[in-house]
C-alpha cells in the first residue's frame, strides 16, 4: 500500500505523499469544474462531507473507536459559524477558524468521555452523544432555527474582495483549495511518529503502553484533531449553503459518513477520499429514482463490500490491480 | 396525580415494549457477541406482516401475531445462513456496523418496494380496544395487553433459558464457546436457534408495541439504535438487564416527553450516558 | 552494583484463590533468572504484577531504587521495565522497521511529533533498522508484521524490546510456538543482549533455562520455593517433586 509506506517505503521518489495529495484533490475539482459547470452546488456539498469522512477517519481508522455520533462534531462547528455569521463577523476564512477551533474544543470534550471506554459502551456512548446534540440543537431554536434552520445570515466576500457568485463558483473553488490543504496536512500527520503511535494504538492498545505509550492523552489529541477537521467542514457548509440544518448534526449523517468510509477503506485518508465521492457519484445516479430503491442499492452495496471488499473498495482495488499485474508479464 | 400516574402507566407500557423487542437482542449479543443494528429491521417486518394479515387477508389479531412473527423468521433464516454467520467469528466492530446497517437498508427499500411507503395499521380487535375497568379507575386494555404480553415474554426466556436443556446449552456457550464445542455442543445450531427466537420476539414486540412505536417507512431506521441502546444500557446477555434498562429508560423519556416535550430525546440519552458510564458492562451485565 | 528490581512481600489473589503470595525477590544489572513453576503455578501473574499490569494486594515492588507499587504500566516502562508476551503482540498494522521505529520514537519522547515523516527521523529509523540487525531480521524491516513467519516475529519483538533500552527485562516464554528449526536463533539473539541488564526469563524448557540462566527461582502454587543455580534446582528433591519429577518422567518417556 503505497499510500501507508512507512520509514522504510518512502512513497515516491518524486513526489512527496502530500504533494501527491495536494494535486489529486485539485485535479478532481478541476475535472468536476469543467465538467458539471451546473452542479457546482452538489459538487461542494461532497467537499464538506468529505472534510466530516477524512475526520471520521483520524478516529475510526487510525485510532479504532467505531463512531455512530461523528456529526455532533460536524453540526455544531456549522451552527457556530452560521451564528457567529449572523453576529457580524462576515469574512468566510474568519468563520473557517471558528468552525475550526470550535470543532476542536467539541471533538476534545466528546473525546474526553468516549476515549475512556472500549467496545460496545463506546460505541453506545457516541451513539448518546450524538443524539444528545441532535436534541439539544433541536430545542436550542434562538442558536439553531430549531427545524426550520438557520439562515439569516450573510456571508463576506472572501479575502474581502471576491464576492461568492450565484453559479457557486467561488464556494467551490475555496471548497477545493481548502480540502486539498488540510488533506496534505492530514496525509503527513498520519505519516509523523503521532500518527503511527495512534495506528499502534488500534492495533493493539496493551502492547502500546508495553512501549510506553499513555493511550488516553494521545486518543482525546487526535479527537480534538478530528473535530477541528469535521468543524471545517461544517462551517464550510454553512458559508457555502446558505442555511444551516438539522440534518448536520441527524444520526443518519453520522451513519452516512461512516458508509462512506468503511466503503472507500477506513484508516486510509485516500479511502476517506474515495468512498464520499463514491458514495455521492452512485446517490446522484440512483436516488433521483426513487428513494427507497437507492436504500436497497446502498444496502446491498454495503454487503457486497463487506462480503467481497471487507477492507474497502480502495483497498480491493489495490489488491485486484496488483493481481491483475501478476498475471500480465 | 392524575399526570403522575398517566406518566407511570405510558413509562411502564413504553418500557415493556422496548423490552419486548430488545431483550431478543440482548440474548443475541450475550451469546454470539455481535452489535446488530438490523434488530428493529425485523420488528419492522413484523409489523407489515400482521398489518398486511390483519388489513388485507381479513385475518384475527390473534393469529396474525403469531403468523407474522413466524414469517419473518422465515424472512431473516436466509439472512442468518448467509451473512450472520460471517460475524460470529469476526470481531470486527466496523464489520458488523457495515453489514447490519446495509441488511436494514436492504429490508427497509424492499420492504416500501413490496408494501408501499404508508403508516401501517394494525387493526386491534374490539376487545382490546376499549377500556377496561381496575376497580379504582379505567384503562386502555391495549395498554394492559402489552404490559401482560411483556411480563408473559420475561417470564417465557427465563424458563427456556434456565429450565430446558436448551437453555442450558445457551449458557454453556455464552460462558464459553469455545469449551462448548468440546463438550459437543453444536454452537452453530445454538446460534441459528437464538437467532430466529430474537428474531421472532422482535417481530412480536413490533406488532404488540406498533400502537406505541408505529410501524412506517423508517422504522427501522428511526428506532435502529434504541434497541442497541438498551442492550447495552441493561448488560448484553441478561433478560433482567434489559427489563431494568428499558423500565429507566422508559421513565425517563415518557417523563421528559409529558413534562418538557421540546427536549424531545434529550432525557432518553442523558439517562444512556449516565447510565453507560457508571455501568460500561451495563446495569447487570457481566465483564468479558 | 545495586539491585534493579526488587519485590518485598508481593501477593495477590483472586476472590479467594491465591495465585501469588510472598514473592521476595531481587535482580541485579548482568542477572540472569529464569523464572519455572508447573503450569497454573503464578509465573504469567507475576510478570503481570510487576509489568503493573495488575496491582499487587499487598508487598512492595522496587524498580532501580524508586517505588512502582502504585505506578502505572507505562511509567514503569519509561524506567526500563520492559516485557514480552507469551503469545507475540506486535503492531500489525505496520512494517516491522515501523514497529521497531515507534519504540525508539516513543523512548525518545518524539512521539508528540506530528508534522515531521517517521522516514525523515533518520537517527530514530537508523537505530531501529540496528536493533533489527541486532536480533537477526536486519533484512526483513519493510515486510508487513503478518507476513513474518512466527520465529521472526519473535525476534522482531526482542528487538521492540531492546529500542526502549531496558535496565529489566521480562521474557515470558520467548520461544514457546517457535518452530524447532527457528530456536537457535531466538538463543543466538537472547545471547546478545546488553550484558550489563537485568533479564527474567519465565521457560519450560529445561534445555534453555541451563544455557540461559546463573540462577532459577522455582514458582509453585504462587510461592518461590527454591532459589539457586541450575545445578542445585536439578539437584534439589523439593523441586523434582514439585516440578521437575513430572518433566524428567516426561523426558524419559519421549
Amino acid at each position: 500500500m503505497a499510500t501507508r509506506a512507512g520509514p522504510s517505503g518512502i512513497a515516491s521518489g518524486l513526489l512527496s505523499p502530500e504533494l501527491l495529495g495536494f494535486l489529486v484533490v485539485w485535479a478532481l475539482g478541476t475535472v468536476g469544474y469543467v465538467l458539471f459547470p451546473d452542479d457546482l452546488a452538489f459538487l461542494t456539498r461532497i467537499v464538506s462531507i468529505a472534510f466530516l469522512v477524512l475526520s471520521l477517519d483520524l478516529v475510526t481508522g487510525y485510532c479504532g473507536v467505531a463512531t455512530l455520533g461523528h456529526a455532533a462534531l460536524f453540526g455544531i462547528a456549522a451552527y457556530a459559524a452560521g451564528n457567529a455569521a449572523r453576529a457580524g463577523w462576515a469574512d468566510p476564512l474568519v468563520l473557517l477558524a471558528i468552525g475550526a477551533l470550535v470543532g476542536a474544543v467539541s471533538g476534545l470534550a466528546t473525546g474526553a468521555l468516549i476515549a475512556r471506554f472500549r467496545g460496545l459502551p463506546q460505541l453506545v456512548l457516541t451513539i448518546a452523544v450524538g443524539q444528545l446534540v441532535a436534541a439539544l440543537c433541536n430545542k436550542l431554536g434562538w442558536l439553531t432555527g430549531g427545524s426550520d434552520g438557520l439562515s439569516d445570515y450573510t456571508v463576506g466576500p472572501l479575502f474581502g474582495r471576491i464576492a461568492f457568485d450565484m453559479y457557486g463558483r467561488v464556494a467551490f473553488l475555496m471548497s477545493v483549495a481548502i480540502l486539498a490543504v488540510v488533506f496534505a496536512l492530514l496525509l503527513r500527520i498520519v505519516r509523523s511518529p503521532f500518527g503511527l503511535l495512534t495506528r499502534a494504538i488500534k492495533d493493539d492498545t496493551v502492547k502500546a503502553r508495553m512501549i510506553g505509550a499513555s493511550i488516553y492523552p494521545r486518543l482525546v489529541a487526535m479527537y480534538g484533531l478530528s473535530g477541528a477537521v469535521a468543524g471545517i467542514g461544517g462551517a464550510l457548509g454553512a458559508i457555502t449553503a446558505g442555511v444551516v440544518g438539522l440534518d448536520g448534526v441527524s444520526f443518519e449523517r453520522s451513519a452516512s459518513a461512516l458508509v462512506m468510509l468503511v466503503l472507500g477503506g477506513a484508516g486510509n485518508l485516500w479511502g476517506a477520499l474515495a468512498g464520499t465521492l463514491v458514495f455521492h457519484v452512485f446517490e446522484h445516479l440512483v436516488s433521483t429514482a426513487n428513494p427507497f430503491h437507492w436504500m436497497s442499492l446502498v444496502g446491498a452495496m454495503l454487503i457486497l463490500v463487506v462480503v467481497f471488499a471487507p477492507r474497502g473498495l480502495s483497498f480491493g482495488a489495490i489488491v485486484l490491480w496488483s493481481k491483475l499485474r501478476a498475471r500480465s508479464p | 396525580m392524575r399526570t403522575v400516574a398517566s406518566i407511570a402507566l405510558d413509562a411502564t407500557c413504553y418500557g415493556m415494549t422496548l423490552f419486548m423487542i430488545s431483550v431478543g437482542l440482548s440474548v443475541m449479543m450475550g451469546l454470539m457477541r455481535i452489535v446488530n443494528l438490523a434488530h428493529g429491521a425485523f420488528a419492522m417486518i413484523g409489523g407489515y406482516i400482521a398489518s398486511y394479515a390483519s388489513v388485507s387477508l381479513g385475518l384475527n389479531y390473534a393469529i396474525a401475531i403469531p403468523l407474522a412473527a413466524l414469517c419473518t423468521i422465515l424472512v431473516a433464516l436466509p439472512l442468518e445462513v448467509v451473512l450472520y454467520r460471517r460475524l460470529y467469528a469476526n470481531s470486527d466492530a466496523l464489520t458488523q456496523l457495515l453489514l447490519t446497517i446495509g441488511i436494514t437498508f436492504l429490508i427497509i427499500g424492499v420492504a416500501n418496494y413490496v408494501f408501499g411507503p404508508t403508516l401501517k395499521k394494525i387493526p386491534l380487535p374490539a376487545s382490546l380496544s376499549g377500556p377496561f375497568d381496575i376497580g379504582f379507575r379505567m384503562l386502555p386494555t391495549h395498554r394492559i395487553f402489552v404490559l401482560a404480553c411483556g411480563c408473559a415474554t420475561a417470564l417465557a426466556l427465563w424458563l427456556l433459558l434456565e429450565r430446558t436443556e436448551f437453555g442450558i446449552r445457551v449458557r454453556a456457550a455464552v460462558d464459553n464457546a469455545g469449551m462448548a464445542e468440546a463438550l459437543g455442543i453444536r454452537t452453530s445450531r445454538i446460534y441459528l436457534a437464538t437467532f430466529c427466537i430474537a428474531v421472532g420476539l422482535a417481530a412480536f414486540g413490533g406488532v404488540v408495541g406498533a400502537e406505541l412505536l408505529p410501524i412506517e417507512p423508517y422504522y427501522a431506521l428511526r428506532y435502529m439504535v434504541i434497541f442497541l441502546v438498551v442492550v447495552s444500557a441493561g448488560g448484553a446477555g441478561s433478560i433482567a438487564g434489559a427489563f431494568l434498562a428499558s423500565m429507566l429508560l422508559g421513565l425517563a423519556d415518557t417523563t421528559g416527553k409529558y413534562l418538557m416535550p421540546e427536549f424531545g430525546e434529550f432525557f432518553f440519552y442523558s439517562a444512556v450516558i449516565l447510565i453507560v458510564a457508571i455501568f460500561p458492562n451495563g446495569l447487570l451485565g457481566r465483564e468479558h | 552494583m545495586s539491585a534493579l528490581l526488587e519485590l518485598y512481600g508481593v501477593s495477590k489473589a483472586f476472590g479467594g484463590l491465591r495465585v501469588t503470595h510472598d514473592v521476595n525477590v531481587a535482580l541485579r544489572g548482568g542477572d540472569r533468572v529464569a523464572l519455572i513453576g508447573p503450569n497454573g503455578a503464578g509465573k504469567t501473574t507475576l510478570v503481570n504484577l510487576i509489568t503493573g499490569q495488575l496491582k499487587p494486594d499487598a508487598g512492595r515492588i522496587v524498580l532501580a531504587g524508586r517505588d512502582v507499587t502504585r505506578a502505572s504500566v507505562e511509567a514503569r516502562v519509561r524506567l526500563g521495565l520492559v516485557r514480552t508476551f507469551q503469545i507475540t503482540r506486535l503492531f500489525s498494522s505496520l512494517t516491522a522497521l515501523e514497529n521497531v521505529a515507534l519504540a525508539v520514537l516513543q523512548h525518545r519522547g518524539r512521539t508528540r511529533n506530528w508534522l515531521r515523516p517517521v522516514a525523515k527521523m533518520t537517527s530514530e529509523v537508523e537505530e531501529a533498522q540496528r536493533l533489527l540487525e541486532i536480533v537477526g531480521i536486519g533484512e526483513l524491516g519493510t515486510r508487513s508484521v503478518v507476513a513474518l513467519a512466527y520465529g521472526h516475529q519473535r525476534q522482531l519483538e526482542l528487538a521492540v524490546a531492546l529500542a526502549l533500552e531496558p535496565k529489566v527485562l521480562l521474557l515470558d516464554e520467548p520461544a514457546a510456538g517457535v518452530p524447532h528449526d527457528e530456536a537457535p536463533r531466538i538463543l543466538e539473539a537472547i545471547a546478545r543482549l546488553p550484558q550489563d541488564i537485568a533479564v527474567l526469563m519465565i521457560e519450560h524448557d529445561m534445555d534453555l533455562v541451563f544455557r540461559f540462566a546463573q540462577r532459577v527461582l522455582v514458582l509453585a502454587n504462587g510461592e518461590v520455593i527454591f532459589q539457586g543455580t541450575p545445578a542445585e534446582v536439578a539437584g534439589d528433591a523439593y523441586v523434582r517433586r514439585a516440578y521437575l519429577g513430572s518433566y524428567a518422567d516426561a523426558r524419559r518417556q519421549s
